[in-house]
């Protein structure tokens, strides 16, 4: 059994969007004063208005469409998946949000596109615009170390288990059966 | 002549009682700010320290006198990494030219509490005639004076170099001022 192909399609292309913004929010937090660094900024707070509305959308068709039966594993890998699942689900609205509550306590609205303003719900505080910063990071690196552990466990199950946890979320139909149908 | 002089007469009992004229001008119930676009987002600035001089009878408006000089130094740009860069030489170039100098020629009534204000701003050097709208109305023994203009900062070379471009930052800057005075005989 494998994910519809609508619930392959948002978790790839969350992935890949996610990394992407990690990657940029990594390099721009560095960069000097200039146009770049306020349209990379830019171009950040509207990836992640859009991963946001995603994760909206994907929540949703999870509701939906449960996920198929785990394949067979000890029941502490089974329980692992399951807290990551969550937690990722969580950071997946938890970083967006915490990204647009800190512009505003900074006193920056996100304004999507440079056209639709997303209101504040915040009204500038430096301070607390600090420490949502810093908690908009350390949430960005928990889900980075949740991401690397989910995908090592994916490539194990893939290669070492060589059962079928991977190759159901995997955009294209494997040929290769390797479980036996029940 | 009988009636002339009643006029007269009557007129300079008048003028006496409404030449109230607000000249002293209370800094810290007054402001000047201004909002700013960068990437299609409004950012609200401001001046800490500024100095207005100001002489209005709402009766003679014409015979009004207005100078407002701006420590560009006192700049609260949203940021204090946006502090530091509107310092420098693309910007207001704070070490060259420290203030910014606006003097009236003229106010002109509009009919109600509304007036017209112009005349010149001299900033980072440049120096440009502009006319703004102005309301004004007391406030007990205070007199309020509220007005916003758009300025275009390529007028006065503000954001040259990589910022020259429209596109980051917007070359409309809305500047609102709020003076408030109060009488002295």
């Amino acid at each position: 059994m494998r994910y519809t192909s609508i619930a392959i399609a948002l978790h790839w292309l969350i992935a890949a969007a996610i990394l992407g913004a990690f990657c940029v929010g990594l390099y721009m937090a560095g960069l000097p004063v200039s146009p770049w660094k306020l349209k990379i900024y830019s171009w950040h707070k509207w990836a992640g208005v859009s991963i946001f509305m995603l994760v909206v959308l994907r929540a949703a068709w999870r509701i939906g469409h449960p996920p198929p039966p785990a394949v067979p594993m000890p029941r502490w890998q089974a329980l692992a998946a399951e807290t990551v699942h969550r937690l990722l689900y969580l950071l997946m609205f938890a970083i967006p949000l915490s990204g647009w509550l800190m512009s505003s306590a900074k006193g920056y609205q996100t304004v999507y596109f440079g056209v639709l303003p997303i209101p504040d719900l915040l009204s500038k505080d430096v301070e607390l615009g600090k420490q949502l910063a810093e908690l908009h990071e350390l949430l960005n690196f928990l889900m980075i170390a949740l991401v690397a552990g989910h995908a090592a466990a994916a490539i194990k199950h893939h290669l070492i288990d060589r059962d079928d946890t991977l190759r159901r979320m995997l955009p294209w139909r494997s040929t290769q059966a390797t479980l036996p149908e029940n | 002549m009988k009636r002339l002089c009643a006029l007269l007469f009557s007129l300079s009992a008048i003028a006496p009682a409404q030449a109230i004229e607000f000249n002293a001008v209370q800094a810290d119930k007054s402001s000047v700010s201004f909002v700013f676009r960068q990437m299609g987002v409004a950012v609200d600035g401001r001046f800490r320290k500024f100095n207005a001089q100001l002489a209005f009878d709402p009766a003679k408006p014409q015979a009004s006198r207005a100078a407002l000089e701006i420590d560009l130094a006192s700049v609260d740009a949203g940021s204090a990494e946006a502090n530091d860069e509107v310092a420098t030489r693309n910007w207001f170039n704070t070490k060259a030219f420290p203030t910014a100098r606006f003097v009236a020629d003229a106010v002109r009534a509009q009919g109600g509490d509304r007036y017209e204000l112009s005349g010149k701003l001299t900033l980072k050097g440049r120096t440009q005639t502009l006319s703004t709208p102005l309301t004004f109305r007391k406030d007990g023994a205070l007199g309020v004076f509220d007005g916003s203009l758009t300025i275009k900062r390529a007028d006065f070379a503000i954001g040259e170099g990589e910022w020259a471009a429209f596109d980051t930052v917007a070359n409309e800057i809305q500047v609102r001022f709020h003076i408030v005075a109060a009488a002295t005989k």
